[in-house]
């Protein structure tokens, strides 16, 4: 190779891959950011590309990870660092951290994206901040082991899961206080609403089920259980849920039964079990609700569901322990 | 009078507003003796409320979901000293406390249950691992939280033979205790296909537990006591009376692993168990009690947490009432071991994952992979309901 060549390879390299990254980036394309527990680390995908396209070094044992409302930055809760680290989605450097309070988990903000409430599972307490002004606002005493947290869609009602309490708590936003506790099967792990707000869905781990909680009665009104066979019930541990935007399919994580239940958001009968990576754990949808991830954690990977389809078309390889997943708004 | 009238009138409104807020109490019982065994490691010493503190820690656990729903309990401890009756003691307890957790030898766990046999008590077993208890002795009024010799013997001996090492040299202590876990392991052995080479008796001829040149004299006996054996894999010790075992890992004369009651153990909790949020409750343990967390700890913790579920599910502090419950088929509870816990309907057992420890880390947790039951694999560890000579009355 000639030393003219070398430098004309040079010269058009930069081209060919701004080409290339703008043919495969049509306007659908989203950045999905996974939570690696084990490896301390947070992986991103292109879902245009399905591929990892960086590795972002956060701290200790992050689990629960969210996008804030306007897209700009992603915070991930490091339990074992006692914080929520935010990253800035444009140069994926940590640039700041939020009070979290200690061992933060699983956290939810309201739809302005201004107040974040966190789950310190380590104080049976439900940590309240400003989003914007980086400071703890106040606190809501709930159950042993708080987890989930979901935000009803007129943002008046937070959820709270405590997992050796075995309560969904309902807490009311203006007043932080506690108005009514509803008892689920043993160690409740996360809550959703449907997005016209008539149903609460909390998923139980160790109870292998999904209650349907009336929000305004505060009782439980449907179970979903799930049956696999070959599978001993034991293995069944419902976690992570994702409501379709049309309350009509709700996707059901099931840890150690390496699966996900499709259910119907109407009858709450089990449809499908597609069967994904290991251990399975949190799940997000693209927001065209085209397509939906799992975070696989004992295989190490991510499984892309495609939603209308309702298979699984492809397996991402990401770090250590993947546990939770959001996509860019 | 018709101010009379209307005094009583207030009056029976203040008392049922009363009654309406007041708390539905539950009181547990908790009987057990004082002092502590020695061990043969320091730092295994157990601490004085050993058992206890994880008993109270489950009274707070209780008392937090409590709060939500007006429910409050109480946990009354009773330390029976030398010469104490220990039927007078439950009979007493029994007088306050509609369920009673149990750290006794295994007669007086059944004079207990005997005592009580009327009453309606709830007993939960937190301390024996005596299988005669869930078997040819077994009671209809006593919940078994502490996992049996033949379930830890199967963890154990489900990993040596995962781990192919199957065969084995099996050392067994001088006192009943030893020779019981020799039986399990024994039969531990002929169920899944591991070979005891050969068995060796250590005799226990007294002594101290700690002297200042101790080193020294054992690391001439134990390569001596083992030597001349026939080609095994691993030394399996049974010593629950704390003689022996703790002296051999490193001291054999072939270097080969040792398991049992020393090296590798089959136990219900380890301090270094993090897996399935069990890193919240070592916590919040350690915060409570400034040491480790132990298996004692945790029986009595899951005690504890079996009334606090049943309670919490059927709002009733009525023993029939909570007892039918955790006898259901609705029951089961979350203790960090990946998955929910049962009962065993045939002897009220409860079904367990058993952690492998070294003592530093969790090894492993049986039952392994591979090892298959047509109904749960949690019964692959013990006495199975076809093998039962319990029958509940």
């Amino acid at each position: 190779m000639t030393a003219e060549k070398s430098q004309m390879r040079r010269y058009w390299l930069p081209f060919l891959s701004v080409l290339c990254f703008a043919a495969a980036s049509p306007a659908h394309a989203y950045i999905a950011y996974i939570s690696n527990e084990k490896g301390n680390t947070v992986s991103v995908i292109d879902t245009d590309k399905w591929a990892v396209t960086a590795t972002i070094k956060v701290g200790q044992r992050p689990r629960g990870i969210e996008f804030t409302r306007d897209g700009k930055f992603v915070m991930v809760a490091v339990g074992d660092d006692d914080t929520i680290q935010v990253i800035d989605t444009k140069t994926q450097q940590i640039v700041d951290t939020l009070p979290s309070g200690p061992d933060p988990e699983l956290f939810t903000q309201d739809a302005a994206g201004k107040t974040l409430y966190v789950a310190n599972e380590n104080d049976n307490t439900v940590t309240v901040i400003d989003i914007q002004k980086r400071t703890r606002i106040g606190s809501i005493q709930v159950g042993v082991e708080p987890e989930g947290m979901a935000i009803s869609p007129d943002g008046k009602i937070l959820i709270n899961t405590s997992e050796t309490t075995n309560m969904a708590h309902f807490i009311d936003t203006s007043k932080r206080e506690v108005v009514a506790s509803v008892l689920v099967d043993p160690r409740p792990r996360f809550a959703e609403f449907k997005h016209d707000g008539s149903e609460l869905w909390v998923s139980s781990e160790i109870g292998g089920t999904v209650s349907i909680i009336d929000p305004v009665k505060h009782v439980v009104t449907g179970k979903v259980t799930f049956s696999i066979p070959g599978l001993r019930s034991e293995a069944i541990q419902a976690v992570g849920l994702g409501i379709t935007k049309d309350d009509r399919t709700v996707f059901v994580a099931l840890g150690p039964a390496n699966r996900v239940a499709i259910v119907d958001g109407k009858t709450h009968e089990v449809k499908k079990y597609l069967l994904v990576g290991q251990r399975v754990w949190h799940m997000a949808f693209t927001p065209d609700e085209k397509y939906l991830l799992t975070t696989n954690g004992i295989s190490n990977d991510v499984s892309v569901i495609d939603v209308a389809a309702q298979k699984v078309i492809k397996t991402i390889q990401v770090g250590e322990l993947p546990w939770g997943v959001t996509i860019s708004p | 009078m018709i101010r009379a009238l209307i005094g009583a009138i207030g009056l029976i409104f203040m008392a049922t507003q009363a009654l309406a807020t007041d708390p539905l109490e539950v009181g547990i019982g908790y009987l057990r003796h004082a002092g502590v065994k020695e061990t043969l490691s320091l730092v295994e010493q157990p601490a004085q409320n050993n058992g206890v503190a994880g008993a109270l820690l489950a009274i707070e656990d209780n008392n937090t979901t409590g709060k939500f729903l007006n429910q409050h309990f109480t946990l009354t401890e009773v330390r029976l000293k030398q010469g104490d009756d220990v039927a007078a003691a439950a009979n007493k307890l029994a007088d306050h406390d509609g369920f009673i957790i149990l750290d006794l030898p295994t007669d007086e766990t059944l004079k207990v249950a005997d005592t009580l046999r009327d009453r309606g008590t709830v007993l939960l077993d937190a301390g024996s691992i005596d299988d005669r208890l869930r078997e040819q002795d077994c009671r209809a009024n006593v919940v078994h939280v502490a996992p049996t010799r033949t379930m830890l013997a199967d963890a154990l001996g489900q990993y040596l033979v995962w781990k192919q090492w199957k065969r084995w040299l099996l050392v067994v202590g001088s006192h009943d205790n030893d020779k019981l876990y020799a039986d399990a392991l024994r039969r531990t052995a002929s169920r899944f296909g591991a070979k005891i080479v050969q068995e060796r008796t250590f005799q226990d001829t007294g002594g101290a537990r700690r002297t200042d040149s101790g080193v020294t004299l054992i690391q001439r006996q134990m390569p001596v006591f083992t030597q001349q054996a026939p080609a095994y894999d691993v030394l399996v010790a049974a010593d629950e009376s704390e003689v022996f075992a703790s002296y051999l890992p490193y001291r054999t004369w072939d270097p080969r692993p040792v398991a049992g009651s020393a090296g590798l153990v089959a136990t219900s909790w380890d301090a270094s168990h993090d897996q399935w949020g069990a890193t919240q409750i070592q916590n919040r343990f350690v915060k409570l009690n400034s040491r480790h967390m132990t298996a004692l700890d945790m029986q009595a913790w899951t005690a504890t947490r079996i009334v606090g579920e049943a309670v919490s599910r059927t709002n009733s502090g009525d023993p029939k009432t909570v007892f039918a419950f955790i006898k259901g088929k609705d029951f089961s509870v979350a203790a960090f071991k990946g998955q929910r816990l049962t009962l065993r309907d045939w002897n009220l057992q409860l079904r367990q994952p058993i952690l492998l420890s070294d003592g530093r880390m969790v090894v492993s947790v049986s039952p392994q992979e591979g090892f298959l039951h047509q109904f749960s694999e949690l019964d692959t560890l013990g006495i199975d309901r076809p093998e039962t000579k319990c029958r509940l009355q």
